[in-house]
């Protein structure tokens, strides 16, 4: 289902929410997948005790997951060209996240329209996790 | 991190879509993925992080064998700060954290491909930082080859040593 160029313009936003009370068992999953075992997002003994942490906390690179799954769902699968993130604030367990795509601009590329988005996933207090940008393919 | 053999799997990629909460069928039902336009499973955007599980000297996976920094018995269960680790991978208070992440896709990844990635260090800086104190940037570009030696991702990671824990608003 990708988008045409047509059906949008500068200014949209887009977003879905990409998790709902994250959960600790989710985030040992994203470990296991990723390989990132570092002990601050899973090991609450060792989070707390010897890193100095409140909790432990997500992977940022699983907000970047989460968010690109927004895209994906949004733009269409194996639309993407381009795709960046800064991780600006922790992500804790229990966090709701809504991913939003501001589109900046439509543009032609190789023979194609292109969109650049900007990114932004906020928690439930409205806080923003990560921020970034992202570029897709669009139909004609 | 380099990695010279991380062939992608079809199963390594349906886990990994589950761990990220994402139900799309074009990561897991091959019928499902013939009929979309990539035309076959292909994984993930951030999928190819997941390297890390192919790179035999990540600091940040239990080694067997070897003394593991998380908790066992104690709080940590080994005496020794992981210093031999790179910096971006070292965990503890004032600690590595992942600060930026970016990917350029010149085509997405599908199983079977066979991947290795080269690695440079990119650009360092230095800030102050509202809540960790002095921050320590350092850039490292990471370019993914596929079997047939083309270049299929580049990926840029900024990791960023912190003096202390990231406090909380």
């Amino acid at each position: 289902m990708p988008v045409k160029a047509s059906s949008i313009k500068v200014g949209d936003v887009h977003e879905e929410v990409v998790c709902n009370d994250l959960s600790r068992t989710q985030i040992v999953q994203y470990a296991g997948t990723s390989g990132d075992y570092n002990p601050l997002h899973t090991d609450e003994v060792f989070a707390t005790k010897i890193a100095g942490y409140p909790t432990a906390f997500a992977h940022g690179m699983l907000t970047m997951g989460m968010t690109g799954k927004m895209l994906t769902n949004w733009l269409g699968d194996g639309r993407l060209t381009k795709f960046g993130v800064r991780f600006v604030s922790q992500v804790f367990p229990g966090d709701t996240l809504t991913a939003k795509a501001t589109v900046k601009e439509i543009r032609q590329e190789n023979g194609g329209p292109v969109v650049d988005l900007e990114l932004s996933t906020v928690n439930q207090e409205g806080k923003e996790v990560v921020t970034g940008q992202a570029s897709a393919r669009l139909d004609p | 991190m380099p990695v010279e053999r991380f062939p992608v799997e079809a199963g390594h990629i349906m886990l990994f879509a589950r761990s990220v909460g994402d139900a799309n069928q074009i990561y897991y039902d091959e019928n499902y993925a013939k009929g979309t336009e990539p035309g076959g499973i292909i994984a993930p955007p951030t999928f190819v992080q997941a390297s890390a599980q192919f790179d035999p000297d990540y600091g940040l996976r239990p080694k067997i064998g070897q003394k593991w920094f998380g908790s066992g018995a104690n709080p940590t269960g080994s005496n020794v700060p992981p210093v031999d680790e790179p910096e971006q991978q070292r965990a503890g208070g004032g600690s590595g954290l992942h600060a930026e992440q970016h990917y350029e896709y010149h085509r997405h990844l599908k199983p079977g491909d066979v991947l290795r990635s080269v690695s440079r260090p990119g650009e360092s800086w230095e800030r102050e930082g509202r809540r960790a104190g002095k921050l320590i940037f350092s850039e490292s570009i990471t370019e993914y080859y596929d079997q047939n030696n083309e270049l299929v991702i580049t990926a840029r990671s900024v990791g960023v040593r912190t003096e202390r824990p990231v406090q909380q608003d």
